[in-house]
């Protein structure tokens, strides 16, 4: 037996051992997501078992090393385990802006000490991380931002308010953008992390035509923000920021891929009833959910050959961006058959019956995948520049 | 296995893309064409293709092949995309030897050497009408003495009038059967179309054609399960030339976008075909990821391989086609010009594109496979 395959064994027999069974069922709602954090409240002993197990494991962040509180697992290793949790259907035992965007950057330009610091609570689901990046006059043109931290020696003011940070409200420390030097556009900008319990730091949320309001204002009046707090160099958060979209675009992008959810028609055959010849009783719906599922099956073949070069360093650096622009499309388009194939019933929006109108609610979340972490127009602009290599672009 | 060429497999691009680009670039096309070639092809370049042991890729070691898989065979079939070189390397090599190597027997031991020697040319007679429909074969075999006696009409048929050997699927008692039917057989007649992209297809006549027992590829009536072979072969390789038509086409279409200026910018500059080019760029990104996944899964003989053999078809045919319709329109009225290569992208796309299940025929194929 390969090497690999002895660990694929190991993997199967420690999932089987650890995974509980409620954490192979798909997940309904929200409550089902672990989030963690200071104030999180688990819904069920299963949920907690599970993220205990896989903290003890390093398997929150199997490809960090193991002093950051990962496994330290190799591509390949990843690959597999990865492979085995699907295979079983286990939940996400911890989801998190800290594993998904912070982490990679502190992981690539934070110093030894943050990194110890800062990256075991975040393997370990103890401190809850937000975004603030956007400002109600940057978003596209992230790099105009506004948000401004005056020199104060040992410590930065930092004064402005941020937009759509998402959980800003439920989150423990924020990764976010100020301006350190009026100056220097793209060269002025300080990647800092802070305490949200920081004096000054207040949040309003904004409600979403979704109905709901993760998302919040988030205004920063005097925040004290000491020096040791910043990642890469002063002045060169841009580079740290970069990085870092380029990992929120992969987690968006996985969207695309559609989770559980292995065939759209063939979900929908069920509710929705076929005719004498077995197909779908709708032709154009069942065609147009084939031509979906054709491309949501090649889709993830992309999201496979994609992290097989992304992770070997082998992808084009923009290649992110164009898996983001694809699989947020994709599932904008999956949401709308969800809505076709529901009919009336997808469309009530409190029914018990409906879990609280969830299918129209989530079709209306996904309106935001081609917005959040950059809108598909601008992915497309960075291809035609940095792929294709189109002039003036 | 990772989704990206090992180094073996980079070598073989390495070596065979700047072959096929020396050897059979468009103007080799244009001049079989514009000769009114009768053959379809050059037998010349078939034998550099031999030399460089191309048409036995597939053909096992054992019949004096290299045993490679359909992830190598890939790698050549994207590059005659690319530079739309007539060959009859999809048909003989991928679809004939897929066949013949599942069906063991006589007739293997009979061409798979003679394949791999670069001696015969296979033409594969499945297809009846306008469509790609193999459920519905109607050419029958019936038992005549020795062997069987076909009758009926097969269309499509590519290098049907050179072919050496055909391979006929008939209906017999008890289900398909697949028989290698000589170039020489008596009551076959093969008439050659020239297509839109310049290649030559045959309609098959099968008039009462008489063949031995041991003309049957396999067994008797347990020709599904070959015919299966040869078309998920196929339908990959076609699919894996398709992404060298559609990369081919947008390589042309994004050089012009850097090169052509009006209103005294490249149009290249303009917002409205960078969408368009970065759009294409995503679509054949994704076709060729998905066409890798088919060829991977066929070569692990892994279970999934047909329904992603029917995506990857109908992927690239969709990734293709929006490749040659996008790159006629960006170049503008110089892309409608026969002098321009352009317009011979669109023509090969089509081809393929019906060739062994066109996209809508692949999505239908990939909702019953998904109960449905
Ligand atoms: C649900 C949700 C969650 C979010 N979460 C966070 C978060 O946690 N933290 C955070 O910091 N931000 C977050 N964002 C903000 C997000 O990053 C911005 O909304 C996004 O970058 C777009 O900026 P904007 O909304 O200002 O739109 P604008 O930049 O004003 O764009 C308006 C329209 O113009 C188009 N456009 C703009 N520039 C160009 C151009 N150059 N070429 C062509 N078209 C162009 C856009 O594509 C868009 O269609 C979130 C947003 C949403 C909707
Ligand atoms: C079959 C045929 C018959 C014709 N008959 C006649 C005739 O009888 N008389 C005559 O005078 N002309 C004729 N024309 C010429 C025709 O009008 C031009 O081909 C047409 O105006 C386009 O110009 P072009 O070919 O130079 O393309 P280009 O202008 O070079 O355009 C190339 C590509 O760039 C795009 N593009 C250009 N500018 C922009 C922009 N600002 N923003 C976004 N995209 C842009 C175009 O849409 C196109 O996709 C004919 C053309 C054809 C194909």
């Amino acid at each position: 037996m390969s090497e690999l395959d002895a660990f694929r064994t190991e993997v199967r027999e420690w999932l089987e051992a650890n995974c509980p069974a409620e954490m192979r069922e798909p997940i309904r709602d929200e409550d089902d997501v672990c989030w963690g954090g200071r104030n999180f409240k688990f819904k069920n002993a299963a949920q907690k078992a599970w993220l205990d197990a896989c903290v003890a494991k390093g398997y929150t962040v199997p490809d960090w090393p193991k002093p950051y509180g990962g496994a330290g697992l190799t591509p390949e290793q990843t690959k597999i385990l990865k492979q085995e949790m699907k295979r079983i259907k286990a939940r996400s035992p911890l989801d998190s802006f800290g594993i998904w965007m912070l982490g990679p950057a502190l992981l690539q330009f934070g110093t030894e000490e943050q990194k110890v610091h800062y990256l075991n609570p975040i393997a370990r689901g103890e401190i809850r991380w937000c975004q603030g990046y956007s400002e109600p006059g940057s978003g596209s043109d992230l790099v105009s931002l506004q948000t401004f931290g005056e020199d104060k020696g040992d410590h930065w003011v930092v004064n402005g308010s941020k937009i759509w940070t998402s959980y800003a409200d439920k989150a423990d420390w924020i990764f976010c953008l100020v301006r350190t030097d009026k100056t220097n556009k793209y060269q002025g900008i300080t990647f800092m992390l802070f305490d949200m319990e920081s004096k000054g730091v207040t949040t309003k949320p904004i409600l979403l035509i979704s109905g709901n309001s993760p998302f919040c204002e988030t205004f920063f009046d005097d925040v004290e923000v000491p020096k040791t707090q910043y990642v890469g160099e002063i002045n060169r958060g841009w580079d740290v920021a970069k990085y870092l979209l380029g990992h929120e675009r992969e987690m968006i992008s996985g969207g695309g891929a559609g989770g559980d959810m292995l065939s759209i028609g063939g979900a929908f055959a069920k509710a929705f009833g076929k005719n004498e010849a077995g197909e779908l009783d709708d032709p154009i719906l069942r065609a147009e959910m084939a031509a979906f599922d054709v491309d949501v099956f090649a889709y993830r073949a992309m999201g496979e050959r994609f992290m097989d070069m992304w992770k070997t360093g082998r992808a084009h650096p923009a290649s992110s961006n164009m898996m983001k622009y694809v699989g947020t499309e994709l599932n904008k388009r999956r949401h709308e058959l969800v809505m076709s194939g529901g009919g009336s019933e997808a469309l009530e929006w409190d029914s018990e019956e409906t879990k609280g109108g969830a299918r129209a609610r989530g079709w209306l979340r996904t309106k935001a995948n081609s917005i959040e972490g950059g809108t598909s127009e601008v992915m497309l602009n960075v291809i035609a520049k940095r792929i294709l290599d189109l002039p003036g672009a | 296995m990772p989704l990206y060429h090992n180094d073996d497999q980079a070598m073989l691009k390495d070596s065979v893309a700047p072959f096929v680009a020396e050897q059979a670039p468009v103007s080799h096309l244009r001049k079989l064409r514009d000769s009114a070639d009768a053959t379809g092809f050059s037998r010349d370049l078939w034998a550099q293709f031999t030399e460089m042991g191309l048409p036995g890729m597939l053909v096992p070691e054992a019949h004096g092949g290299l045993g490679m898989g359909h992830m190598e065979a890939g790698i050549v079939l994207e590059e005659i995309g690319r530079n739309l070189t007539p060959s009859p390397f999809l048909a003989t090599s991928v679809g004939a030897v897929a066949a013949l190597a599942k069906a063991g027997g006589t007739q293997a031991g009979r061409w798979l050497p003679a394949i791999a020697g670069g001696e015969a040319i296979i033409a594969l007679a499945i297809d009846e009408g306008a469509k790609h429909r193999p459920e519905r074969i109607a050419t029958t075999a019936t038992r005549s003495g020795n062997g069987f006696r076909l009758d009926g009409k097969k269309s499509f048929v590519l290098h049907g009038h050179v072919a050496d050997m055909s391979i006929v699927a008939a209906k017999t008692d008890g289900g398909i059967t697949l028989f290698a039917v000589p170039k020489d057989a008596k009551g076959l007649t093969a008439d050659p179309r020239r297509l839109v992209d310049s290649s030559l297809a045959s309609h098959v006549t099968l008039d009462g054609v008489e063949v031995d027992a041991d003309a049957v590829i396999g067994e008797v009536d347990a020709g599904g399960e070959i015919l299966d072979a040869l078309l998920a072969a196929t339908r990959t390789g076609a699919a894996a030339e398709m992404v060298g038509v559609g990369q081919g086409a947008m390589d042309m279409t994004v050089n012009y976008l850097k090169e052509r200026k009006q209103f005294g910018k490249l149009i290249g500059e303009f917002q409205g075909l960078q969408h368009r080019a970065a759009h294409l760029y995503g679509e054949m990104e994704v076709a060729r990821a998905t066409v890798m996944k088919a060829q991977q899964l066929l070569d692990e003989g892994s279970e999934g391989a047909k329904l992603m053999v029917s995506v990857a078809k109908a992927k690239a045919g969709r990734a293709a086609n929006l490749a040659v319709r996008e790159g006629v329109q960006m170049h503008g009225g110089i892309g409608m010009t026969d002098e321009y290569d352009i317009g011979l992208y669109m023509k090969r796309d089509r081809a393929l594109a019906e060739y062994m299940g066109d996209v809508h025929y692949h999505i239908d194929q990939v909702a019953r496979m998904n109960g449905y």
